[in-house]
């Protein structure tokens, strides 16, 4: 086996959904290139080759890679799959992985597998299915496996006495067909929601945008991130990033504490996998009770701010 | 729209789909779900269909062809799509809807868009039976064209489109080349559900059927489920009588705090 590591980064670091997706690599054996694309990869080149595993970096320098577009970024993938002929391209499941590697897989005529959580072989992958309330294992009979892997299911990889060699990437045509215009990025200073200990949720029983605050004052004093529902987020109270569950961020830290959700099989998908699992809801009969590991049947809007005060 | 007649195909590719309401099970013998499920249109989808109808309420020259893979079935979520103001329909007919991959409904749609050669294509960002979210990329991939995934605004001029996408940290606007392939995200739009009077008209609307065979397209698939198992249950259900209570169980018995 081989394995191509595609690196996500943004502003000159690697993103931590990276260093799950290397764990994934290395679980299933055989060298490792990673591959830095972008208008000034030198940096994130020179971090990802610490970590260990990596036996070689591919670095592509170009203003065409500068914004992740993946009508670039595929034929640069598929042309270092064909010069270096690797098995297997790994990428993190988030929504740069998903943009790109089915892409790169249709290129090279090969079934793309998404968010695996486990690896039972070259061939042989776990992931889950209808929102995670059924595991399938898949075998590939397709001679590349294109991956992408659930963050939640590897641990991050460590660093290491490691300096693997630097390379050109090879040519590719780099045509735009797409244009990047701008972005508007949630800048917060709590912690990453996909790597977070501890995350606090608040669903449509917060009521309006305004009340999250309670939630940031509770994250603030306990190092947490925060997370939304989706009814939250459909209802305007928080932006789409926060959103946790089926078609939103995967996340299982070691605590999570959902306020004034309802726990939806599709919200339940993003976190039941979280370690200690700790709800806070007025109805008794809230679905969301069954997985919580401790429940408290109250008003949100009197629990909170006393579980702040008090924590 | 000026002179150029844009020709917007929508596709509604995954049919299978349990509400929330239905639990899903795995079979006995631990091969898949059982499948007996409702069927209806995958929620991305109708997103995507409601995205196309409204183009064509502000472009009326548009033409909207719904486009469904799969068994008999597809052909009442194609009704639904032709219901909600779709013009025309091909159902390209799969006896059995479990042979069905991201990889081979891409190939399929692809030999259409050769054909029909639309302007845009939506399709849902994923199915929520498997969850791969690849369809539209692969599609996009497959035709060289560029792709806007996880969309949460879209504008359409003749020549381009310019769409604001879902992304990790936020948003993201880019804007693409058509002819061009869009996926959809909750955000996009809300569906509108389809008038009586509108069902009536549907069932007159032009539904046309194919096969992979007719397309010359090759959908064998290229993973083989070995197995579906339960995830494993969580052991929740205790309850904590207050605040200080919780405090001291995070503390104590969990040790996370």
């Amino acid at each position: 086996n081989s394995s191509l590591l595609v690196v996500e980064h943004r502003n000159g670091a690697v993103d931590g959904s990276t260093l799950n997706a290397l764990t994934a690599a290395q679980a299933l054996g055989g060298d490792i290139t990673a591959i830095v694309a972008g208008g000034a990869p030198e940096t994130v080149a020179k971090e990802i080759a610490k970590y260990n595993g990596i036996t070689k970096v591919l670095v592509a320098k170009n203003d065409a890679y500068s914004h992740n577009l993946p009508e670039t970024l595929a034929p640069l993938l598929v042309e270092a799959q064909k010069k270096l002929g690797f098995s297997h391209v790994f990428a993190g499941h988030t929504a740069f992985g998903k943009n790109v590697l089915p892409r790169v897989a249709a290129l090279l005529d090969v079934a793309a597998i998404s968010d695996i959580t486990g690896i039972e072989g070259a061939d042989t992958f776990v992931r889950p299915i209808y929102a995670g309330n059924a595991i399938a294992t898949v075998k590939s009979s397709d001679s590349i496996k294109i991956i992408t892997v659930r963050g939640t299911a590897f641990p991050a990889a460590t660093t290491a006495q490691n300096d693997p060699a630097q390379e050109a990437a090879p040519e590719a045509d780099t045509a735009a067909l797409s244009e990047w215009i701008g972005e508007e990025l949630i800048k917060s200073d709590r912690p990453d929601l996909n790597s977070a200990k501890r995350v606090i949720s608040g669903g449509r029983g917060m009521k309006n945008g305004e009340n999250f605050q309670m939630l940031y004052d509770m994250a603030d004093k306990i190092g947490a991130a925060v997370g939304a529902s989706r009814a939250a987020v459909d209802a305007g109270y928080v932006d789409n990033s926060l959103q946790i569950g089926q078609t939103g961020k995967i996340v299982a830290p070691e605590l999570y504490i959902a306020v004034g959700i309802s726990g939806a099989i599709q919200h339940l998908a993003g976190m039941k996998d979280s370690k200690t699992i700790v709800a806070i809801n007025k109805d008794a009969e809230a679905p969301i009770f069954q997985v919580a590991d401790y429940g408290l049947v109250e008003d949100l809007f009197k629990a909170v701010p006393e579980l702040t005060q008090k924590l | 729209m000026l002179s150029i007649v844009p020709n917007h195909l929508c596709t509604p590719t995954c049919l299978l789909y349990s509400t929330s309401a239905v639990k899903v099970r795995v079979n006995p013998a631990k091969t898949d779900v059982d499948r007996n499920v409702k069927h209806s249109m995958n929620p991305f989808d109708e997103i995507a269909v409601e995205e196309a109808v409204r183009i064509k309420e502000r472009m009326p020259s548009t033409e909207i062809i719904a486009v469904s893979c799969g068994s008999a079935k597809s052909q009442e979520t194609l009704r639904t799509a032709l219901a909600m103001g779709a013009d025309k329909a091909i159902h390209v007919e799969v006896a059995d809807d479990s042979k069905l991959q991201p990889l081979g409904v891409a190939k399929l749609l692809k030999a259409i868009a050769d054909e029909q050669k639309p302007d845009l294509i939506i399709l849902g960002k994923q199915a929520i039976d498997d969850d791969s979210n690849q369809t539209g990329q692969m599609l996009a991939g497959l035709l060289n064209w560029p792709q806007a995934t996880f969309a949460s605004k879209v504008e359409i001029t003749d020549t381009l489109a310019k769409v604001t996408r879902e992304v990790d940290g936020g948003l993201e606007t880019i804007s693409s080349k058509l002819p061009a392939i869009i996926t959809t995200d909750l955000r996009l739009n809300e569906p509108r559900y389809a008038s009586l009077p509108n069902i009536m008209k549907a069932k007159k609307k032009p539904l046309t059927k194919s096969s992979p065979e007719q397309l010359k397209v090759d959908i064998t698939p290229r993973l083989e489920t070995i197995k579906v198992e339960e995830p494993a249950k969580r052991q929740g259900g205790k309850k904590v009588e207050s605040v200080d209570d919780l405090i001291d169980k995070l503390k104590n018995e969990a040790k996370v705090l």
